[in-house]
């Protein structure tokens, strides 16, 4: 019964996704203020003729700062969970 | 691994690695960037540790400096955009796009071929990050990789 309902559930969740997705068009969006200022003034701005360096490292740097410390804090993570493999650092217990 | 193998990693580990860093100093023209870079040449450690096993490239390879790039490139990466408050303006203001000299040389609308001294801070932040997703991605390939080695074993050879 469960199995039936979830199924149905989804197939209506499926349909409604490709119901909103099919009228619109292809290289046409709703709301492109925000890319054309990207792309008429990006390369005179920052100097980067690669669009998506110039938004990841430029405009949105506070973002990539936020991506790098995620890998860092990654990192470190798995440094704690493996140190007792790695060099036979024992963890000290408290 | 097999001397086949071992050789083959041999030619194919600078090669990676060369790429690796086109890679990364050709972000701001072409396809690419700091974070794919760096992971490409992560790629050529995972290599050389496949081909010559875990315990000889320990010998080569430290958990020392691997770390110690992780840590010069995000400090690098934020220092460079630190830099700015110096000049005087915002955090992460692109302070040497379009003012000659290093990275600065102007760049107009529309297609270009492309120069690699354009961008600014860009190629300076995509190199900081190049080589902290270099040393973190090795890093953690290198933790993940001593946890299979037998335990009991690697006791015995740290004592």
């Amino acid at each position: 019964m469960r199995k039936i309902v979830a199924g149905l559930i989804l197939g209506a969740l499926l349909i409604t996704f490709v119901a909103m997705i099919l009228p619109l068009e292809f290289g046409s969006p709703r709301m492109s203020d925000m890319d054309d200022y990207f792309i008429r003034y990006g390369q005179e701005q920052t100097g980067n003729n690669n669009e998506c360096t110039a938004i990841v490292f430029d405009y949105r740097g506070f973002d990539t700062i936020g991506e790098s410390t995620v890998l860092f804090t990654a990192v470190i993570g798995v440094g704690i969970m493996f140190r007792r493999f790695f060099g036979g650092e024992e963890v000290e217990d408290e | 691994m097999s001397k086949l193998v071992r050789f083959a990693a041999d030619i194919l580990y600078p090669v990676v690695l060369i790429f690796g860093l086109y890679i990364v100093a050709h972000g701001h023209i072409t396809p690419g960037g700091g974070f794919q870079g760096g992971a490409v040449i992560a790629t050529g450690v995972a290599l050389v540790i496949v081909a010559y096993g875990y315990r000889e490239v320990t010998q080569w390879i430290g958990k020392g400096g691997l770390m110690a790039r992780e840590v010069v490139g995000l400090l690098g990466f934020i220092g460079t955009a630190l830099v700015a408050f110096i000049f005087g303006m915002p955090f992460f203001y692109n302070y040497l796009a379009g003012q000659g000299g290093l990275f600065g040389v102007p760049v107009t609308y529309g297609p270009n071929p492309g120069e690699l001294n354009t961008g600014g801070t860009v190629p300076l932040m995509n190199f900081a990050v190049g080589i902290e997703v270099w040393g973190g991605l090795a890093l953690v390939i290198l933790y993940l990789l001593s946890g299979l080695v037998p335990h009991d074993d690697h006791e015995k050879e740290g004592s």
